[in-house]
């Protein structure tokens, strides 16, 4: 394809910012009318079915894009859907952020969700303006619609013999009644040119040049920037303070004591004192300078080295149980052999390289802010009720995201930024520091599991029993969770497709003792780890090939019923299990897949040492082979990395390339060297220094990726790389060491 | 105290704190936002500029040491966005989030800058201290080597 990325790049994406940039102010209100004139910028009349798509009479085309771009590309991707429904030239679509509004439906960008969630929906909003300008271009023809069709930003008369651009049929367009969800047409797949193409990068010359407009870049006259000092224990509270030598520092203006949170903490800020100054520097200096008494509450107690123990505890007894079919206890007493693991992982900080910011301003009745933030509405509402407006008088403006991985979906620092503008009365952006972000997270949960299998005197699997316990997301929203539900357990144990005949899983007690959020794949990040390793065991134990032991207990190509996984219902990631079955039969397919392409049954006589892990998640299954060597100081690295993703049908092949490949440098991050660690309730880790991440020299020496071709309704894509990584490192290093580990991260055993 | 500085080809007279780090005179009192902070610490490299054509860490480099000294920052990599490193990166599709880049394409042009053919090994040892949370490493090697012309075998 030929087209200029360039042309809808930068400006566009000032114009989605609302901000009066150069004398640009597009006010994208997000009305339903098919007819509304841009104010101030021409009387023009636009087609606006929908808030989605907008047609000028000029022929541009905007689209807007609902969802917050954080790496994954949807500003690359969505709008195309949209286009290509339309029949739009991308060379002429102008791409938009929406702000936070309900209008938009969902915005929460979590869940892997932005594509397979909306896919539907979002060809039905191109596809409904396509509809009434065809239906204005038959008219003016006297011919029916049907023998007319939309394409390359026109509908042509089917005889080839006219045509009109869409700017030209605008002023008839509106005229007409906007169409019936059910009286819009899609397009067959085959129709949607673009979808499934090479795809340019929307953003990457802004990127590249400095340009984009990240969090902490937007600036407004008047502005101090403020650096919180938190309490070092969630939960803690100031006691007193003296500013006096924060006051002092040149540059710093103010300094505030922001409200300490309750309990539950939801996106509550975790209290403190913000030094408000001219600059950056000031700020941070200003903060150095406090003199703060902490009062660190009740979660003084938590250790987790001891938390460690418990949780393993926890793992030893019988818990709820979650899943079940046919009689596990009586197939494990008969059983010829029993082959048993723990497991533990540790908690996690997500550690966006933008850690987290946003700017607001109250004033004149309203409140405005500018905020990298996956979830605007949620923002949206926490900027009213800390500024004390109707969520109608808040404007949540999304910029880019420097990473998001769940951390941006929390709208804390949103409040923390509306607190201090309100009460500053001026315009304030709050600055996480690197050491903020680390200390303060929405941590993954640390978890334990235990795994028993039992072997007939064949070696045949005949039971399956899966325990597991970690403190749940939920208790961050509610005081009274005690651990795991079952839902909780959707993500990779719920959902595993198993031919074995006795399966149950169970959940024990894990009370919270820091706020837990989700992280990229969340649950299945340790649940991924401990089956995919645990089937290595299996392997291992009954002397067969891991990647045909593996086959074995997923079984033959089938849908899984709910009845044969043991469960009366399955989550499911919110998707219908009519749609998206537990397709055995797919998860096979990447198994087989990156085995070949990594070349596993040959590995012995190559001299390579792979380790092979697959899972489904978030609707797609992806299978992961890594090669382990060891350099010349003995430590074992990751030398290369197969990846197979199965995502149903893709819309940009090479963001869903993009996402494998930094699923493997995520997940080799976490397996070999992630750990959150708390002494006396805080957080013992503070900068990359002690949280360690993979660096480039560390990287594997190449990535492969191959996409499943397929269209069935699409899956995630943000997500799902990330859980086989760690499992299957795991094994690559068993294959390397004759260690197994079974505690993350693989550093404390094993030099990495 | 004022401290004169060329940045980006423009004489800058800056009335700040001579301890204050580059990186924040660059981005909160000049308005350069292109340059990004990542960690405080001189560990992730998102703050890399050019000083007198080598790379610093702006967040640990006090402005007193730019002094009479030429700073380039990825606003002035090229004017137009042209620089080989640049076009390879957008054509590569390098770039997730985006945010570590302009570190990553500052200490990958001061590489071509002292070895215009680098190696996989070269580009490792240039780019060990910027980390990528979205993972774009192995696109960086290739994207590295298409600017410099070196062919890349995987
Ligand atoms: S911000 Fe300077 S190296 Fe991280
Ligand atoms: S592209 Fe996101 S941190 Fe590198």
């Amino acid at each position: 394809m030929s087209q200029q990325p360039v042309v809808f790049t930068r400006r566009s994406f000032l114009e989605g910012l609302n901000l009066s940039v150069g004398g640009l102010a597009l006010g994208l209100v997000p009305t339903v009318s098919a007819e509304a004139a841009v104010p101030g910028v021409k009387s023009a009349p636009e087609l606006r079915p929908n808030v989605f798509v907008h047609v000028a009479a000029d022929g541009l085309v905007t689209i807007v894009c609902h969802r917050s771009e954080m790496g994954q590309g949807i500003r690359s991707s969505m709008p195309v859907v949209i286009a290509d429904e339309l029949g739009a030239d991308m060379a002429r679509v102008k791409v938009v952020q929406a702000v936070g509004d309900a209008v938009y439906g969902d915005q929460n960008t979590d869940g892997s969700s932005s594509i397979r969630g909306v896919f539907q929906e979002l060809r039905r909003t191109g596809a409904t303006a396509r509809t009434m300008l065809v239906a204005a271009a038959a008219k003016r023809w006297k011919v029916k619609p049907a023998q007319c069709e939309a394409r390359e930003h026109a509908v042509y008369l089917r005889d080839g013999q006219r045509s009109l651009g869409f700017g030209e049929l605008v002023a008839d367009a509106v005229k007409l009644p906007v169409p019936k969800a059910e009286a819009v047409q899609l397009r067959p797949l085959t129709e949607l040119r673009r979808v499934g193409t090479e795809l340019p990068l929307l953003d990457g010359p802004a990127y590249v040049t400095g340009k984009a407009v990240f969090g902490a870049d937007v600036k407004l006259p008047g502005m101090l920037i403020a650096v919180v000092a938190r309490p070092p224990v969630v939960g803690g509270r100031v006691v007193r303070f003296d500013a006096t030598r924060a006051l002092a520092v040149p540059g710093v203006k103010q300094v505030l004591e922001l409200p300490a949170p309750h309990r539950p903490y939801l996106f509550q800020g975790w209290g403190g004192v913000a030094v408000l100054a001219e600059n950056t520097w000031a700020a941070m200096r200003g903060r150095q300078a406090l003199d703060i008494i902490w009062e660190n509450g009740p979660n003084e107690s938590y250790d987790s080295e001891k938390y460690r123990l418990a949780l393993l505890e926890s793992v030893r007894a019988p818990g709820k149980p979650a899943r079940s079919v046919g009689d596990v206890d009586k197939a494990l007493a008969s059983a010829a052999r029993v082959v048993e693991a723990e497991y533990y992982a540790p908690h996690l900080s997500h550690a966006p390289m933008e850690p987290p910011v946003a700017l607001a301003r109250v004033a004149g009745g309203v409140c405005e802010v500018w905020a990298p933030t996956q979830h605007p509405q949620a923002a949206r509402t926490e900027a009213a009720k800390m500024a004390g407006l109707a969520e109608d008088k808040v404007t949540v403006n999304v910029t880019l995201l420097g990473g998001g991985f769940g951390r941006k979906s929390k709208a804390d620092f949103v409040a923390e930024a509306v607190f201090l503008a309100k009460t500053a009365g001026v315009p304030v952006r709050v600055q996480w520091t690197r050491e903020d972000d680390i200390r303060h997270d929405y941590y993954h949960s640390a978890s334990a599991q235990k795994l028993s299998a039992g072997l007939d005197a064949q070696g045949k699997p005949t039971a399956w029993l899966h325990r597991t316990a970690f403190p749940a997301i939920r208790s961050t929203f509610s005081e009274d969770v005690t651990g795991p539900v079952a839902r909780d357990l959707n993500q990779g144990v719920l959902d595993l497709a198993l031919d074995i005949p006795n399966v149950r899983a169970e959940m024990g007690e894990a009370l919270a003792k820091v706020r837990i959020g989700w992280l990229r794949s969340v649950n299945n990040i340790f649940h991924g780890y401990a089956v995919g390793s645990f089937m290595d065991e299996l392997a291992h134990a009954r002397g067969v090939d891991p990647r045909d032991n593996l086959l074995e207990v997923i079984g033959p190509a089938r849908k899984v019923s709910v009845a044969e996984l043991g469960v009366t219902t399955l989550p499911n990631y919110g998707a219908p299990v009519e749609a998206h079955p537990v397709d055995a039969g797919r998860l096979r397919r990447v198994i087989e897949r990156v085995t070949e392409m990594s070349g596993w049954s040959e590995r012995a006589k190559n001299g390579r040492t792979l380790g092979l892990a697959a899972h489904r998640s978030f609707l797609s299954y992806v299978g992961v082979v890594v090669s382990m060597t060891k350099d010349a100081v003995g430590k074992a690295r990751v030398d290369e990395a197969w990846v197979v993703v199965d995502a149903g049908l893709v819309v940009n092949p090479d963001r869903v390339r993009a996402q494998m490949e930094g699923s493997i440098i995520f997940g080799m991050s976490l397996a070999m060297y992630g750990s959150i660690t708390m002494k006396e309730g805080a957080t013992e880790q503070s900068n990359f220094r002690d949280y360690r991440l993979v660096r480039i020299a560390e990287a594997p020496k190449a990535i492969h990726v191959d996409i499943v071709r397929s269209e069935e309704a699409p899956g995630g894509v943000g997500e799902p790389g990330v859980p086989p990584v760690a499992p299957a490192i795991v094994n690559a290093l068993f294959a390397l060491t004759g260690v197994r580990v079974r505690e993350l991260p693989i550093i404390r055993t094993v030099p990495v | 105290m004022s401290i004169r500085v060329r940045v980006n080809g423009v004489e800058q007279e800056l009335d700040v704190d001579p301890e204050m780090p580059l990186l924040w005179a660059l981005r909160d009192v000049l308005g350069l936002t292109g340059t990004k902070y990542g960690c405080g610490q001189a560990l992730c490299g998102a703050c890399s500029v050019h000083l007198d054509g080598q790379v610093v860490r702006a967040c640990v480099t006090p402005i007193r040491r730019a002094d009479g000294r030429e700073v380039t920052t990825i606003e002035g990599l090229s004017p137009d966005g042209g620089h080989p490193l640049q076009r390879a990166w957008v054509e590569l599709g390098v770039p997730q989030c985006g945010f570590c880049q302009s570190g990553q394409l500052m200490c990958a042009a001061a590489l071509l800058a002292k070895k215009p053919q680098p190696t996989d090994a070269d580009i490792d040892q240039s780019l060990a201290g910027n980390l990528c949370r979205c993972g774009t490493y192995t696109r960086i090697r290739a994207a590295v080597k298409k600017a410099a012309g070196v062919p890349d075998s995987k």
